[in-house]
């Protein structure tokens, strides 16, 4: 009876907290839900794949920037541990070839001068009015943080069972989908001029034109003389996914790495004071005590 | 508290000190010597990692001010830099946001074991009470710390919840606009909000100490809901309860630190990582998960003012609860019909959370009607008659009896008896 009453509270509580998620809702109804990916840095031992996270940077220099900033985002950190490991060297040039604006200089007037590595990434577009002018009006969203501001609903009972797998990748899998998600739109549905339909975008009508098609990134070349992965609209949606997670949390593998150590030393900790409690206890376990 | 204190300063710097402030002899007499029943368990230690929570929310929430900026047009910005460049920023602020979870997780538990052991009846009603107002002002206070960031869910879940004091008559209107210092959610919102965010943490820390103070009264409630008579009946705070309520502590901090280093945004809503736009309107604007029973409860209702009013009834009716259970029996143990009606109010509490999260259509606004309904008349209408009409189980004559049997023998594994039998008595 004690552990039944322990064991429908404990359900009772969990239950209470795994409601929160169900309120996650982004997707409208219809959408489809994106295929799961395997990604390096998923569970608890995740850590980005720096070659990975260097063909998704190309991607998203050659490809995206023409629209998307990434505000938050600075030559430095390309080169900081547990992202795409950069070179200094190679931070430095690719800083110099970026324009930033500086300035007043002495004489008031604002200057071009290169990057350095210190700056954040120039937007492509001076201002919201002009980025939306550009799209159709639609502004194209920064991607500073986008990994983790795009979701799709996961439903009961998985969003319970996500908090023990440590499901924690819905915007990835979301974005990499999308770029694979153009297509002739649904019977019956009506495409305005100048958008398009994307099947895992809510609500379908997308002002985002399929924005890469296969072979347009040239990667890396391995040491057989082939390219490091396919060039192919899949393995680039993967890996831009891979970089805007990054992006986004610049620290995913020192929290996972110093959660780790932290919860085996608890779990020490734990045990140790489960025995402790169980020698102390028993002195008085079946004896009345006077004190 | 109204143990004697037994405490005796063995320096010479400590006796002068105590003549002066008898300080050490409060905290000997309230946490070293203290007599606790004997028969506590687990559902007892969430009053530490109550206490614990709220230190690990005010020493991480002053950090975090020390880096952020209440402005609107900075405050998102200023939470990234937290998170990218301060050191170890990104480990204070999943801290800070997962440990409000955590604490409202905790705070549940609390009340629910209080529910069902009767924790609130005489002598310990203004203790209960006190709990009700520090509960107030943590849904306050989590309220205004989730306005901090400026996303999208912080700026719609503000004008939402604001909106709703326009829904009294007469003076709704200004209330608002004294909330808003405006005409809008905006930048004076959120800086009274940060304002009141950062003084809130300090009120509950005194209303803790006056709950604290209120329990040290009479003492804990116990599992078998009869109060202790006897020294055989109780043990000394340190080392039982001190040990005990550290394992229990260090295990939820396990939960914790689960969620902050593997899944910390699981909590979360993605729309927060959207900078606040006050042009655009979210799909849906969700509050936190805590608020959600109390969410549906508000939109149960089609009349804005009495939907308003049912949402704070069915907090404040928590407050009338000594009075509306009519049973002089406190533990559920010994209470057959409420043991159960307890957990049809745990289901129905849990189902309005569920619904909270839905879209307010069709079935679903059905059935957050017939929760609603429910919730009320489980405090209303099912505890004033259950006290009249249950029939109690015998209660044993002491806790020592309880945990030991009769005569405080060595039949130690008697401990469980005391829940277990299931005749009816
Ligand atoms: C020609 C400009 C353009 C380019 C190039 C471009 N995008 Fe977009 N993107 C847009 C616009 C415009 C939107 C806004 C779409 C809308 O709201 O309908 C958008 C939206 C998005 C979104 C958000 C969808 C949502 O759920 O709100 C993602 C993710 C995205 N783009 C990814 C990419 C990736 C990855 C690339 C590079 C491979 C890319 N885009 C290249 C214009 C562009
Ligand atoms: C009862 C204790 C407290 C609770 C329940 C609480 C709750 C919250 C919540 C829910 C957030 C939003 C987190 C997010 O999503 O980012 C937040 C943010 C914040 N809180 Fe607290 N808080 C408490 C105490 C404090 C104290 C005492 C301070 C300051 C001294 C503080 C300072 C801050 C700051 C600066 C932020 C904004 C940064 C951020 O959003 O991460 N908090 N708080």
């Amino acid at each position: 009876m004690k552990t039944n009453t322990m064991l429908r509270f404990a359900a009772g509580a969990l239950a209470l907290l795994g409601v929160s998620v169900s309120g996650a809702a982004q997707a409208a109804e219809g959408t489809v839900v994106p295929p799961h990916n395997n990604w390096s840095f998923s569970g608890p031992f995740g850590k980005y794949d720096p070659t990975q996270l260097q063909r998704g940077f190309k991607v998203y220099r050659e490809v995206c920037s023409n629209c998307h900033s990434i505000r938050l985002l600075k030559f430095r950190n390309l080169a900081e541990e547990g992202g795409p490991m950069f070179s200094e060297a190679q931070v430095k040039a690719l800083a110099a070839e970026y324009k930033v604006t500086d300035g007043p200089n002495d004489s008031g007037d604002m200057f071009q001068r290169p990057g350095r590595p210190a700056d954040a990434f120039p937007p492509p577009f001076p201002n919201p009015q002009a980025a939306a002018a550009a799209n159709g009006g639609a502004i194209p969203p920064d991607f500073s943080v986008i990994a983790k501001a795009r979701t799709y609903e996961r439903g009961f009972p998985w969003f319970v069972f996500d908090m023990f797998t440590q499901f924690q990748e819905q915007g990835v899998d979301y974005i990499s989908a999308l770029l694979t998600g153009y297509k002739e739109p649904e019977h019956g549905v009506e495409v305005p001029a100048g958008k398009y339909y994307n099947e895992y975008f809510p609500g379908h009508i997308i002002s985002m034109p399929p924005p890469i098609s296969d072979g347009q990134v040239e990667y890396p070349k391995g040491a057989d003389g082939k390219a490091q992965a396919p060039e192919t609209i899949a393995q680039y949606g993967k890996d831009v996914a891979a970089f805007l997670m990054w992006a986004a949390e610049p620290h995913l593998e020192a929290r996972k790495e110093l959660g780790f150590r932290i919860l085996v030393f608890l779990l020490l900790f734990a045990g140790l004071l489960y025995f402790t409690k169980k020698k102390i206890w028993s002195r008085v376990e079946g004896h009345a005590v006077t004190h | 508290m109204s143990a004697p204190s037994t405490y005796v300063p063995k320096s010479a710097v400590g006796k002068w000190f105590e003549s002066r402030l008898p300080i050490m002899g409060l905290l000997h007499s309230s946490f070293i010597v203290f007599p606790n029943p004997r028969n506590l368990n687990y559902w007892w230690t969430f009053g530490g990692i109550l206490s614990f929570m709220l230190v690990a929310q005010i020493v991480t929430g002053v950090v975090l001010a020390m880096h952020y900026t209440p402005n609107a047009k900075l405050a998102f910005d200023s939470v990234e830099h937290i998170m990218r460049d301060v050191n170890y920023g990104w480990l204070i602020r999943y801290l800070h946001a997962n440990g409000a979870s955590m604490f409202f997780i905790a705070v549940y538990v609390h009340i629910f074991r209080g529910m069902y052991y009767g924790s609130y009846k005489a002598p310990r009603e203004i203790l209960w009470i006190l709990g009700v107002i520090i509960f107030l002002l943590m849904m306050a206070t989590a309220f205004m710390g989730y306005v901090l960031p400026w996303g999208q869910m912080s700026f719609w879940g503000a004008t939402v919840i604001t909106n709703l004091f326009s829904a009294f008559p007469v003076v709704g209107e200004t209330i608002v606009t004294y909330l808003w210092g405006g005409y809008s959610v905006d930048n004076p919102t959120l800086n009274r909000f940060f304002s009141l965010h950062y003084l809130l943490p300090f009120m509950i820390a005194g209303v803790v100490v006056l709950h604290i103070w209120a329990l040290h009264v009479p003492g804990s409630n116990n599992p078998a809901g009869i109060e202790k008579k006897t020294e055989k009946d109780t043990l000394p705070f340190h080392p039982y309860f001190t040990v005990k309520d550290a394992l229990a502590l260090v295990v939820f901090v396990m939960m914790y630190i689960w969620f902050v280093s593997y899944i910390p945004n699981f909590l979360g809503h993605a729309d927060n990582y959207i900078e606040a736009n006050p042009a655009v309107t979210p799909a849906h604007i969700v509050p936190e998960w805590y608020f959600l029973p109390f969410y549906a409860i508000l939109r149960a209702i089609p009349d804005k003012l009495l939907g308003v009013l049912a949402m704070f009834g069915s907090i404040a009716v928590l407050a009338f609860l000594p009075w509306l259970d009519t049973s002089r029996v406190k533990s559920a143990t010994y209470r057959p019909l409420y043991r159960q009606f307890f957990w049809l109010f745990v289901i129905a509490a849990v189902g309005l959370g569920w619904l909270g999260a839905k879209p307010p259509e069709g079935g679903y606004v059905l059935a957050s009607r017939i929760l609603t309904a429910y919730y009320f008349a489980h405090f209303l209408i099912v505890l004033p008659l259950l006290g009249l009409f249950e029939t109690p189980r015998r209660l044993p004559g002491s806790i020592a009896e309880a945990v030991l049997g009769k005569g405080g023998s060595a039949a130690a594994v008697a401990a469980g008896a005391a829940q277990s039998p299931n005749t009816k008595g």
